[in-house]
């Protein structure tokens, strides 16, 4: 099923072919709706603008000498840590699902991957038992302790990487977002007669 | 005091230079769909947002002078 839009710019059509299979791909991948609709040049600003707040965000909350990755994304809706930017930061698709994975595989005293990216911090309140597989994960008092408000600014970066492209999936969905039509003079006469009438 | 107290902060302020402009092109392209109108227009939302975030920093130096 194709639909049109018609674009800001006067007598412009879009072809936006099936909004709802743009708009998931748009969430998978920032612009890749856009790709498939052909609209390659926003396609590419998308792309660029949230991935490169999103992998700089990740950067910004990584610790390499301690082989922290990505810590500043993360799933986690334990009593003692409800993590509630990770609802803006899921916005940004496939790049923030690892999150949901090593947040299962740590409930489930599970070895979490790859070092731990993106894998929630181990809460400090809870004795480690010397069988969990996760013991030398950080608190959060060792992310904060190590990355100081580059946690924060992280999370930031990360989180608006997020909503933005929830932007860019409307735009897959249904087009660029038309501005109130202007009336002209002649209508705002007639309005007005028809008022005095 | 106060001086050196701003120059220490000025540093972070560079890390809202690509939040700016990554938000300005995002919100444009919504509203165009040609390169050109995007770029005007993310050009007037960045200036807008920048004074906006100056004149909240006007403010805030001058309520918090000689504190």
């Amino acid at each position: 099923m194709s639909e049109q839009a018609t674009g800001h710019e006067p007598g412009k059509q879009i072809d936006l072919r099936d909004p709802v299979v743009a708009a998931v791909l748009a969430w998978l991948v920032p612009g890749l709706g856009h790709l498939y609709q052909r609209r390659f040049a926003k396609a590419a600003l998308f792309f660029v603008c949230v991935m490169t707040l999103f992998v700089y965000g990740l950067a910004l909350g990584s610790v390499p000498e301690k082989g922290w990755y990505g810590r500043v994304v993360y799933f986690s809706w334990r009593q003692e840590d409800k993590r509630l930017f990770y609802v803006c930061q899921v916005g940004a698709g496939l790049v923030a699902l690892p999150a949901l994975v090593q947040a299962h595989r740590m409930a489930n005293d599970r070895r979490v991957w790859f070092s731990g990216f993106q894998a929630p911090p181990r809460l400090p309140n809870v004795p480690a038992p010397r069988e969990d597989p996760n013991r030398d994960q950080p608190t959060p008092h060792d992310l904060h302790s190590r990355l100081h408000r580059y946690f924060e600014l992280g999370t930031v970066y990360t989180a608006i990487a997020g909503l933005l492209n929830i932007l860019a999936i409307y735009d897959a969905w249904g087009g660029p977002v038309l501005p109130a039509p202007k009336k002209n003079d002649d209508d705002e006469d007639a309005d007005e007669t028809d008022g005095e009438n | 005091m106060v001086p050196w107290l701003l120059i220490a902060q000025v540093n972070y302020l560079w890390y809202a230079v690509p939040l700016i402009i990554a938000v300005s092109l995002v919100y444009a392209a919504t509203r165009h769909e040609e390169i050109v109108p995007i770029l005007m227009h993310a050009g007037r939302l960045a200036l807008w947002i920048t004074g906006f975030m100056a004149a909240i920093f006007i403010v805030l130096f001058l309520i918090s002078w000689r504190l």
